[in-house]
């Protein structure tokens, strides 16, 4: 292993290692670098409609209808952000929280700091398409070096899910996802991965990118600590550093509204079957 | 030029979600005046490979390099954009699936494509490359625009009435280069139901709630689904509860489905529960309040208790 010299409280990492060199800010005369294990976690949240919304558009169905509507935490995301919390009280370590947003997410960032996260950094830009929002994501990555980058499996509004998986190829690091369950052994992460009608059991090393699901972890709710400290943790604002999309939105429309139902008196549920048959043709 | 089908096996067989992509591929190429050819990575035997003709590919390339015998997103990705180059590809067509969502984020970092993922439609190529998505899952459309060089298309189910034809694909060997820095992530073990429906595939679904009172209680929800050859699903809280795998979970954090026929039993009809579900094409919702919301969201309602009812339907499915 090499060691740098470096400034007291600057954090940097050796060639080939993905672990932390800190220096102590207490001992500022100390030369001697201190091996931290401790974990950096980068958790991607997005800032979206509550799952109640009812969704409309405005300007002829070209604008998303934002009247009236609660933003929250994407609930993947909050899945991620949960475990990320627990295995910083685990191992030791910081979580940041990166959105790229327009300066109305930030209510949903200071959720994600009242929850427990350390500091946040907004990408100041309208998250056009998922290329531009995982090139943003890669670029802050590649100048801090995380273990592990978090994010949902999707986000609920466009339900893409493939920004882990750009972020992943954009910096040469393995992604996974569906990720259901996830425990840290020194470099190395124990990953379940939904599939099809089960699931499977991975290990793979640090670093690395995962979109996260449920059961991952319970959602965590902020208490009023949390909330007042949240005021106070560092939100740093960026501009994006490109602005390529490869996608881009013309109109929306909203799906035809199913006819009406037809009730069966449960005395007679057998006949059920013979309209699934007969009139619906689905059996 | 042509475009390029990713085709998925299970077992040595085209799986059945890949079957209508491959269909849809053949009906864009047609748009596009140009074949379909598929790319199907891992073991499988000619005479298999060659039925993806009966969709509309004309041509399959099999890779089946024992190294990518386990599926792997990273590892396939590279096999596709080798498959995209060589084939001159525009236009990846592919089904929704843990694995295809996996190997389709990677291609797009690749190739900087753009990814439309839940297309509904065809393609609208009157003006540039329109398409229809399912966004908000599954309580709006986007109509996109892919203005990327190479574009990529991920299906919902049902996406279109898939009608086979009499004829067969030619199957050529595939085997591009392989990156070793694909290979980072060590499968340990796999648990995964066998010989069952696998629902995100399944025509026909029968899914319980809270309703059904306890795990023990299954057997009821299994007998119809059995008679019926459908798949079981559940809500959220059930999953949560561990009366069912996760894997079986539909809604907004769970499975989008959108199958022939959802028969929901003793669930409410939550919004976030209806999310997952809605683009089903006929729902029936078996609920003892009447004033369950999913009634105003089903086709065919019986006010009654799933203790009675399931039974009977059951009967009445083995009687046909
Ligand atoms: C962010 C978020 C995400 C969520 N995501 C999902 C999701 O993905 N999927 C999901 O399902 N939920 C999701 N939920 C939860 C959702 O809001 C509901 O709580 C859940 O769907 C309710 O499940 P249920 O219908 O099984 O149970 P309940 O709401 O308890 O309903 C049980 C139903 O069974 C009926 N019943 C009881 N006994 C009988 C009987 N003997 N015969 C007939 N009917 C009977 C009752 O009348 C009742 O309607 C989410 C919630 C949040 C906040």
């Amino acid at each position: 292993m090499v060691i740098r010299r470096c400034e007291p409280g600057q954090t940097f990492r050796t060639p080939g290692s993905h672990r932390l060199i800190t220096i102590d800010h207490a001992r500022p005369t100390l030369q001697q670098p201190q091996i931290d294990n401790t974990m950096k976690i980068l958790v991607c949240v997005t800032s979206v409609p509550d799952t109640t919304t009812k969704i409309t558009f405005t300007d002829n169905n070209t604008k998303f209808n934002k009247a009236g509507v609660q933003f929250i935490t994407g609930p993947y995301d909050d899945y991620a952000l949960a475990r990320a919390i627990e295995l910083k009280e685990k191992l030791g370590g910081t979580v940041t929280v990166l959105n790229v947003g327009e300066a109305d997410t930030e209510p949903v960032i200071r959720k994600c700091l009242a929850i427990g996260a350390d500091d946040a950094i907004r990408v100041n830009a309208d998250p056009t398409d998922a290329f531009f929002v995982a090139e943003q994501i890669a670029a802050i990555a590649k100048e801090n070096s995380y273990d592990l980058i978090l994010m949902g499996r999707e986000s609920i509004d466009y339900n893409g899910g493939q920004v882990h998986g750009i972020v992943g190829e954009l910096l040469g690091m393995p992604s996974i996802s569906p990720v259901m369950q996830l425990d840290i052994n020194g470099d190395t992460a124990q990953i379940t991965r939904e599939i099809e009608g089960g699931k499977e059991s991975l290990e793979a090393r640090l670093p690395l990118v995962l979109g996260c699901q449920e059961p991952i972890a319970e959602w965590k709710i902020p208490n009023m600590r949390g909330i007042m400290t949240a005021r106070t943790k560092p939100l740093k604002v960026i501009e994006p550093t490109s602005k390529d999309t490869l996608t881009n939105v013309a109109s929306y429309e909203l799906p035809a509204p199913r006819g009406n139902v037809k009730m069966i008196p449960a005395d007679q549920a057998e006949t059920l079957i013979q309209l699934l048959r007969t009139e619906a043709k689905v059996i | 030029m042509s475009v390029l089908i990713f085709a998925e096996l299970d077992e040595g067989k085209l799986r059945k979600s890949s079957q209508e992509a491959i269909y849809y591929g053949a009906k864009v190429a047609e748009q596009l005046g140009t074949s379909a050819t598929a790319i199907v990575i891992g073991q499988a035997d000619d005479s298999e490979l060659a039925t993806a003709g009966r969709f509309g590919a004309t041509k399959v390339l099999h890779a089946a390099d024992s190294k990518l015998n386990e599926p792997n997103g990273m590892a396939y990705a590279t096999v596709v954009a080798a498959a995209a180059q060589q084939e001159g590809t525009k236009v990846i067509v592919l089904a929704k699936s843990s694995l295809a969502d996996a190997m389709a984020a990677r291609l797009v970092g690749k190739l900087r494509a753009g990814l439309a993922a839940n297309v509904v439609e065809l393609p609208d190529l009157s003006n540039g490359f329109r398409v229809k998505r399912s966004i908000y899952t599954g309580k709006a459309f986007a109509y996109t625009d892919l203005t990327a060089d190479v574009k990529i298309l991920a299906i919902k189910k049902n996406t279109l009435a898939v009608e086979e034809k009499d004829a067969t694909a030619s199957v050529e060997t595939f085997s591009p280069a392989l990156n070793d820095g694909d290979f980072g992530i060590a499968v340990k073990s796999t648990d995964k139901a066998t010989g069952d429906v696998l629902l995100p595939e399944a025509d026909l679904v029968v899914s319980a709630g809270r309703g059904l009172k306890g795990p023990e209680n299954w057997g009821i929800v299994e007998d119809l689904a059995k008679a019926l050859h459908a798949a079981t699903a559940c809500s959220k809280p059930v999953s949560d509860l561990d009366w069912r795998p996760h894997s079986e979970h539909v809604g907004q954090t769970g499975l989008k489905i959108s199958p022939n026929l959802y028969i929901a039993c003793g669930i409410s009809g939550a919004i976030q529960h209806l999310a997952g579900v809605n683009s089903s094409k006929v729902i029936v919702v078996i609920n003892k309040d009447p004033e369950a919301p999913f009634f105003k969201s089903a086709d065919y309602g019986i006010v009654g208790d799933v203790f009675d009812v399931l039974p009977r339907l059951t009967k009445a499915v083995q009687a046909l």
